[in-house]
């Protein structure tokens, strides 16, 4: 069974500070880590792969540092890392950027051998759109599953899984080759072992350009954007509440009083 | 296409460094530096620069004027389960209501299922000028494919200039599919839609790095302009049963409604019949719970409010409350009116799940826990001596 996964590089969300003056971001010294979801995504190849043989190509669109993003899949289990890197990337939304990736999956295909399976996470958590997934699929015009949160059987090309839903979850059956985006619920990830390090740190990591995977540069990055960002600005600051003090019977007498009309109105 | 600093027209002023949300600018030598693999070309920093020393080149096709006038209405995807339509879609055609008056143009709704004219009605009712009905058995249950095919077909024929779906599982999973197969730009979780007045498009805004920076986005050179919203960030319109609209119906050939997936099962899981999404009020636990057994008292508040109970990533972890409960950037993103966390310490990954919360109430033994700085109201002291008090309180004052 051959599987891509579509990871990304991402800033790791618990060092985002606000600087009180300036209320922007602070990112400066900032790590870089695997968007959290596509850790599942990664996990859950490796495990297929155990199961059923095959190979786990890891691929990344980014700047050359997501490198880094790829040799840490290599240390968790996959095969062959391939970024995706050009300056003509930068800017791209999520229409541009499911394009370039799904032309790179194209060119795997081509090069690399087929595929069964393209996994990848969720949503992204700096851009939390959820979209590049199914755009992939869209473009490749496979069969999607989305918000996977376990594959229940592989049989005869045909992939039985649980896709999460506000109630609960929905039994669903799609044949292979198709992209499912997983959910955190899919297993948990296992830390690198050191064989994984050291075949990671050695790994040739495969670097295509916009030129390479045969996309035209009005397709891709900031050009080929279908949504452009007009502003971007700080949310108005919750700046610290109200503080209630005193003994429980008084602070739950101002509470239910502040909030009686919140719940009957 | 690209961006650059002018180096003739930089005095090294530091401006702009403030400015930038991904800290991508430094000044060197009295010149302001770009770092080209941090930045994203979004354009914070140019109205910063007092000598236009910031040159951002916008790609071309934005130069090029198109015609859209043949595009028209403001759609929505209706989302229905078991044939009933679910609330996020009444709040949309409620927001869709007010777009197309200001663009004076007409409300569509795209209602598709199995036997399921009898909720056009309600949705005529809500502000729906055209309910667009598409019925067949194969669309009983959302499936990626069918419901796709039908919605591009449905927009390629009317042409709708703005189509809005909520930021559900299916809404998401389908709509950006819909958004490549017609060649459209797609905004996800959208907290707020205008109209720019001078060039009638719409402007969709939406918090972007865990709600650290708010965005608002365009895409004037396709249509239609799409958008998803999450629940509750709109208010559900009331229903005027007298309002008058047309069904039209659509139908469409088997080919067109065939799925290479299939639903074999949908399955309904009893403890998440309170769906957190959707839910006015939420009783929230984190590690401070201490076990299991002491989410009792938060089901025992929840209930008497009406609400449902959610926890942190911390309780979910020690295995205290299933994953379908968690708040937060792996669980579940919330708005409800009222969001109280107890024993929630507030790190950032829970925050940004739960900070629209309208009013925010944080009970925590520890006073410089981060939860206090987004809580509406703070109290520093034991949860086990105040929950407890407070659900006693409340089924007096609200007499259950």
């Amino acid at each position: 069974m051959n599987i891509i996964v579509c990871i990304k590089q991402v800033p790791e969300t618990t060092d985002v500070r606000i600087n009180p003056e300036t209320n922007t971001l602070i990112r400066d010294g900032v790590k870089s880590i695997i968007n959290p979801f596509d850790m599942y995504a990664i996990e859950e190849s490796v495990r297929l792969k155990e199961r059923f043989n095959g190979k786990v190509t890891v691929v990344t669109m980014g700047p050359p540092q997501a490198e880094a993003a790829l040799r840490e899949a290599i240390s968790l289990g996959a095969d062959e890392g391939i970024l995706i890197s050009d300056r003509a990337f930068a800017g791209g939304d999520t229409w541009a950027t499911s394009n370039t990736l799904s032309h790179a999956i194209v060119k795997i295909k081509k090069e690399l051998g087929g595929f069964d399976l393209i996994l990848c996470g969720k949503q992204a958590s700096d851009g939390d759109t959820a979209q590049v997934g199914p755009g992939i699929s869209a473009f490749l015009d496979i069969p999607q599953v989305t918000y996977v949160k376990k594959i229940e059987e592989i049989k005869d090309n045909k992939i039985r899984l649980e896709r999460m839903s506000e109630e609960g979850f929905d039994i669903i059956e799609t044949p292979a080759p198709c992209l499912l985006t997983v959910v955190k619920e899919i297993n948990e990830p296992r830390i690198p072992s050191l064989k994984g390090m050291i075949r990671a740190k050695s790994a040739k990591i495969i670097v295509w350009t916009a030129k390479d995977i045969g996309v035209e540069a009005k397709d891709v990055g900031l050009n080929g954007s279908r949504t452009t960002v007009v502003k971007i600005f700080t949310p108005p600051h919750r700046t610290g509440g109200q503080k209630l003090t005193g003994e429980t019977p008084e602070i739950v007498e101002k509470l239910v009083g502040l909030l009686k009309s919140e719940i009957t109105g | 296409m690209g961006i650059q600093i002018i180096n003739d027209k930089c005095v090294g002023c530091s401006l702009c460094i403030k400015t930038c949300p991904f800290g991508a600018i430094i000044v060197k030598d009295k010149k302001a530096i770009i770092d080209l693999h941090k930045c994203t070309l979004c354009g914070a920093c140019l109205p910063s620069c007092k000598f236009k020393a910031i040159l951002l080149e916008k790609p071309q096709a934005q130069a090029e004027k198109k015609d859209f006038s043949a595009h028209k209405g403001v759609w929505v995807f209706v989302e229905q389960k078991k044939s009933k339509v679910q609330s996020v879609s009444y709040e949309l055609i409620g927001k869709a209501r007010e777009l197309a008056d200001k663009l004076h143009t007409y409300v569509g709704a795209v209602l598709i299922g199995n036997a399921i004219e009898s909720e056009a009605q309600s949705l005529i009712a809500s502000g729906v000028d055209t309910v667009y009905l598409v019925e067949a058995v194969q669309l009983a249950n959302f499936l990626d494919e069918p419901y796709t095919n039908v919605l591009v077909s449905l927009i390629r024929k009317y042409k709708p200039e703005i189509v809005l779906s909520g930021a559900t599982i299916i809404g998401r999973s389908l709509i950006a599919r819909v958004a490549v197969k017609i060649d459209a730009g797609l905004t996800a979780d959208c907290t707020g839609l205008d109209i720019e007045e001078e060039r009638k498009i719409l402007l969709q805004t939406r918090p972007a790095f865990g709600g650290n920076i708010m965005a608002t986005i365009i895409s004037p050179n396709y249509r239609p302009q799409m958008a998803t919203v999450r629940h509750k960030v709109f208010v559900q319109p009331e229903l005027d049963k007298s309002r008058k609209g047309k069904i039209i119906k659509e139908s469409f050939p088997i080919n067109e409604l065939a799925s290479r997936t299939t639903l074999l099962e949908v399955v309904e899981e009893v403890e998440n019949l309170v769906n957190i999404a959707e839910a006015d009020i939420i009783v929230s636990g984190g590690r401070a719970m201490g076990g299991p057994d002491n989410f009792k008292m938060l089901h025992d508040l929840a209930e008497v409010l009406g609400g449902a109970v959610g926890s942190s990533r911390a309780a979910v972890d020690a295995g205290w409350i299933p994953y379908s409960h968690q708040v937060g950037q792996t669980g579940r993103t919330v708005a409800p009116k009222i969001y109280i966390a107890c024993g929630i310490s507030g790190q950032i990954q829970h925050l940004v799940g739960m900070q629209s919360s309208k009013v925010i109430v944080a009970i925590n033994k520890d006073p410089d826990a981060p939860i206090f700085k987004v809580a509406t109201y703070c109290i520093v002291g034991d949860i086990f001596e105040i929950v407890p008090a407070l659900t006693k309180k409340f089924k007096e004052v609200l007499k259950k």
